[in-house]
Protein backbone atom coordinates (compact mmCIF):
# COMPACT_ATOMS: atom_id res chain seq x y z
CA UNK A 1 0.00 0.00 0.00
CA UNK A 2 1.55 3.58 -1.20
CA UNK A 3 1.85 5.78 1.79
CA UNK A 4 0.07 8.97 2.12
CA UNK A 5 2.48 11.85 1.47
CA UNK A 6 1.80 14.79 4.43
CA UNK A 7 4.64 17.09 3.77
CA UNK A 8 6.52 17.85 1.08
CA UNK A 9 9.78 19.76 1.30
CA UNK A 10 10.74 21.43 -1.90
CA UNK A 11 14.91 22.10 -2.28
CA UNK A 12 14.46 22.72 -6.18
CA UNK A 13 17.71 24.55 -6.88
CA UNK A 14 18.85 24.78 -3.50
CA UNK A 15 22.43 24.61 -3.09
CA UNK A 16 24.51 22.84 -0.05
CA UNK A 17 23.86 22.79 2.97
CA UNK A 18 20.11 23.70 2.47
CA UNK A 19 18.51 20.69 1.39
CA UNK A 20 19.59 19.23 4.26
CA UNK A 21 18.82 22.17 6.66
CA UNK A 22 14.96 21.99 5.24
CA UNK A 23 14.65 18.08 5.78
CA UNK A 24 15.44 18.78 9.63
CA UNK A 25 12.98 21.44 9.41
CA UNK A 26 10.44 19.35 8.25
CA UNK A 27 11.37 16.68 10.77
CA UNK A 28 11.34 19.20 13.81
CA UNK A 29 8.12 20.11 12.74
CA UNK A 30 6.30 16.80 12.35
CA UNK A 31 4.89 14.59 14.41
CA UNK A 32 4.73 10.49 14.40
CA UNK A 33 3.66 9.01 11.58
CA UNK A 34 3.90 12.18 9.21
CA UNK A 35 5.02 11.13 5.53
CA UNK A 36 7.65 13.29 4.43
CA UNK A 37 8.82 13.61 0.81
CA UNK A 38 11.77 15.61 -0.44
CA UNK A 39 12.56 17.08 -3.98
CA UNK A 40 15.35 18.72 -5.15
CA UNK A 41 17.93 18.98 -7.45
CA UNK A 42 21.25 19.13 -6.02
CA UNK A 43 23.09 15.88 -6.54
CA UNK A 44 25.26 15.12 -3.51
CA UNK A 45 22.28 16.01 -0.85
CA UNK A 46 20.55 12.95 -2.77
CA UNK A 47 23.24 10.99 -1.56
CA UNK A 48 24.00 12.88 2.12
CA UNK A 49 20.00 13.31 3.45
CA UNK A 50 19.69 9.35 3.00
CA UNK A 51 23.38 9.60 5.75
CA UNK A 52 21.35 12.58 7.71
CA UNK A 53 18.11 10.54 8.04
CA UNK A 54 20.21 7.13 9.05
CA UNK A 55 22.34 9.72 12.10
CA UNK A 56 18.32 10.22 13.03
CA UNK A 57 17.74 6.44 12.72
CA UNK A 58 14.85 7.10 10.18
CA UNK A 59 13.62 4.64 7.66
CA UNK A 60 13.62 5.79 4.17
CA UNK A 61 10.27 4.43 2.44
CA UNK A 62 10.95 5.74 -1.27
CA UNK A 63 14.89 7.02 -2.76
CA UNK A 64 14.58 7.79 -6.81
CA UNK A 65 15.73 9.65 -9.44
CA UNK A 66 13.50 11.61 -12.08
CA UNK A 67 14.14 13.37 -15.13
CA UNK A 68 14.22 17.04 -13.71
CA UNK A 69 14.81 16.18 -9.98
CA UNK A 70 15.34 13.52 -7.31
CA UNK A 71 12.71 12.03 -4.41
CA UNK A 72 13.35 11.13 -0.72
CA UNK A 73 10.14 9.59 1.05
CA UNK A 74 10.53 8.55 4.54
CA UNK A 75 7.82 8.48 7.79
CA UNK A 76 8.26 9.69 11.11
CA UNK B 1 24.98 11.16 23.46
CA UNK B 2 26.86 12.92 20.05
CA UNK B 3 27.05 16.57 19.91
CA UNK B 4 29.59 19.11 18.31
CA UNK B 5 31.44 22.02 19.30
CA UNK B 6 32.97 24.69 17.06
CA UNK B 7 35.88 27.27 17.80
CA UNK B 8 36.03 30.44 15.00
CA UNK B 9 39.07 31.69 15.99
CA UNK B 10 39.01 33.26 12.24
CA UNK B 11 37.63 36.04 11.23
CA UNK B 12 37.45 35.80 7.30
CA UNK B 13 34.32 35.76 5.22
CA UNK B 14 35.26 31.62 3.34
CA UNK B 15 36.28 30.09 7.00
CA UNK B 16 33.35 31.62 9.03
CA UNK B 17 30.97 31.01 6.13
CA UNK B 18 32.37 27.19 6.62
CA UNK B 19 32.26 27.11 10.29
CA UNK B 20 28.47 27.92 9.79
CA UNK B 21 27.90 25.34 6.56
CA UNK B 22 29.24 22.02 9.01
CA UNK B 23 27.70 23.74 11.91
CA UNK B 24 24.07 23.71 9.79
CA UNK B 25 25.19 20.13 8.54
CA UNK B 26 25.69 18.88 12.24
CA UNK B 27 22.21 20.17 13.65
CA UNK B 28 20.67 19.04 10.64
CA UNK B 29 21.46 15.32 11.64
CA UNK B 30 20.22 16.23 14.99
CA UNK B 31 23.81 16.57 16.77
CA UNK B 32 23.65 18.88 19.11
CA UNK B 33 26.38 21.98 17.91
CA UNK B 34 27.54 25.13 19.80
CA UNK B 35 30.22 27.40 17.70
CA UNK B 36 32.58 29.66 20.40
CA UNK B 37 33.43 32.63 18.41
CA UNK B 38 36.85 33.88 20.08
CA UNK B 39 39.71 36.21 18.90
CA UNK B 40 39.11 37.69 14.97
CA UNK B 41 36.05 35.47 14.64
CA UNK B 42 34.49 38.00 17.06
CA UNK B 43 34.42 40.49 14.21
CA UNK B 44 31.60 37.92 12.36
CA UNK B 45 29.31 38.98 15.32
CA UNK B 46 29.68 42.19 14.86
CA UNK B 47 27.10 44.56 13.50
CA UNK B 48 27.33 44.53 9.96
CA UNK B 49 30.33 42.76 10.62
CA UNK B 50 30.34 39.56 8.73
CA UNK B 51 30.14 42.26 5.25
CA UNK B 52 33.41 43.14 6.35
CA UNK B 53 35.22 40.18 6.95
CA UNK B 54 38.14 39.72 4.37
CA UNK B 55 38.75 36.37 2.35
CA UNK B 56 41.52 34.20 3.88
CA UNK B 57 43.02 34.53 0.40
CA UNK B 58 42.85 36.90 -2.53
CA UNK B 59 40.86 39.21 -0.77
CA UNK B 60 42.67 42.04 -3.23
CA UNK B 61 40.94 45.05 -1.21
CA UNK B 62 37.30 43.38 -0.81
CA UNK B 63 37.34 42.61 -5.18
CA UNK B 64 38.00 38.99 -3.79
CA UNK B 65 35.02 39.09 -1.80
CA UNK B 66 32.57 40.50 -4.21
CA UNK B 67 33.71 37.87 -7.04
CA UNK B 68 33.05 35.28 -4.04
CA UNK B 69 29.28 36.63 -3.03
CA UNK B 70 28.35 37.00 -6.88
CA UNK B 71 29.40 33.40 -7.43
CA UNK B 72 27.47 32.21 -4.27
CA UNK B 73 24.51 34.40 -5.95
CA UNK B 74 24.89 32.25 -8.96
CA UNK B 75 25.68 28.77 -7.42
CA UNK B 76 22.57 29.76 -5.34
CA UNK B 77 24.49 29.05 -2.04
CA UNK B 78 22.78 30.42 1.25
CA UNK B 79 24.08 33.83 2.79
CA UNK B 80 25.69 33.91 6.28
CA UNK B 81 22.43 35.77 7.40
CA UNK B 82 20.63 32.63 6.02
CA UNK B 83 22.84 30.21 7.28
CA UNK B 84 23.08 31.65 10.89
CA UNK B 85 19.41 31.74 10.82
CA UNK B 86 18.63 28.10 10.29
CA UNK B 87 21.90 27.53 12.51
CA UNK B 88 19.63 28.62 15.34
CA UNK B 89 16.58 27.80 13.93
CA UNK B 90 17.38 23.97 14.35
CA UNK B 91 18.54 24.59 17.73
CA UNK B 92 22.91 25.65 17.43
CA UNK B 93 23.97 27.70 20.08
CA UNK B 94 26.28 30.74 19.85
CA UNK B 95 28.59 31.61 22.51
CA UNK B 96 31.10 34.99 22.47
CA UNK B 97 33.84 34.98 24.53
CA UNK B 98 34.14 37.42 26.85
CA UNK B 99 37.76 37.68 27.39
CA UNK B 100 38.77 38.31 24.19
CA UNK B 101 36.13 40.75 23.67
CA UNK B 102 38.33 42.92 26.20
CA UNK B 103 41.52 42.15 24.40
CA UNK B 104 39.73 43.11 20.98
CA UNK B 105 38.13 46.08 22.27
CA UNK B 106 34.61 44.68 21.60
CA UNK B 107 32.04 46.05 23.71
CA UNK B 108 28.61 43.54 24.13
CA UNK B 109 26.60 46.66 22.52
CA UNK B 110 29.02 46.35 19.24
CA UNK B 111 27.51 42.21 19.06
CA UNK B 112 24.55 40.88 17.86
CA UNK B 113 22.33 40.16 20.63
CA UNK B 114 19.83 38.18 18.20
CA UNK B 115 22.86 35.69 17.22
CA UNK B 116 24.29 35.33 20.61
CA UNK B 117 22.77 32.80 22.73
CA UNK B 118 25.48 33.06 25.80
CA UNK B 119 28.57 34.35 27.11
CA UNK B 120 31.78 32.25 28.17
CA UNK B 121 35.40 32.09 28.14
CA UNK B 122 37.32 28.85 28.22
CA UNK B 123 36.11 27.09 30.92
CA UNK B 124 32.52 27.20 29.12
CA UNK B 125 33.79 25.61 26.11
CA UNK B 126 35.77 22.87 28.08
CA UNK B 127 32.42 21.95 30.13
CA UNK B 128 30.50 21.78 26.42
CA UNK B 129 33.31 19.97 25.32
CA UNK B 130 34.08 16.86 27.25
CA UNK B 131 30.98 15.55 26.05
CA UNK B 132 31.39 16.09 22.58
CA UNK B 133 33.01 13.74 20.40
CA UNK B 134 33.36 16.00 17.65
CA UNK B 135 34.97 19.40 18.43
CA UNK B 136 36.69 21.92 15.32
CA UNK B 137 38.76 24.49 15.88
CA UNK B 138 38.75 27.14 12.01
Amino acid sequence: MEEKITKLVDCMNENCPMPLVKTREAIMNSKKGDVIKVIGTHYQSFQEIPMALEAMGIEIIEKKLEEKNWVIIFKI
Amino acid sequence: MKKATIIVHSGSFDKVLSAFIIGNGFVSMGIPTSIFFTFWGLNALKKKGFKKLPLSKMNFLGLGRLLIKLKMKKYNVASFEKLAESFKKLGGKIIACTMTMELMGIKYEDLRKDLIDEYGTVGKYCYESKDANITLFI
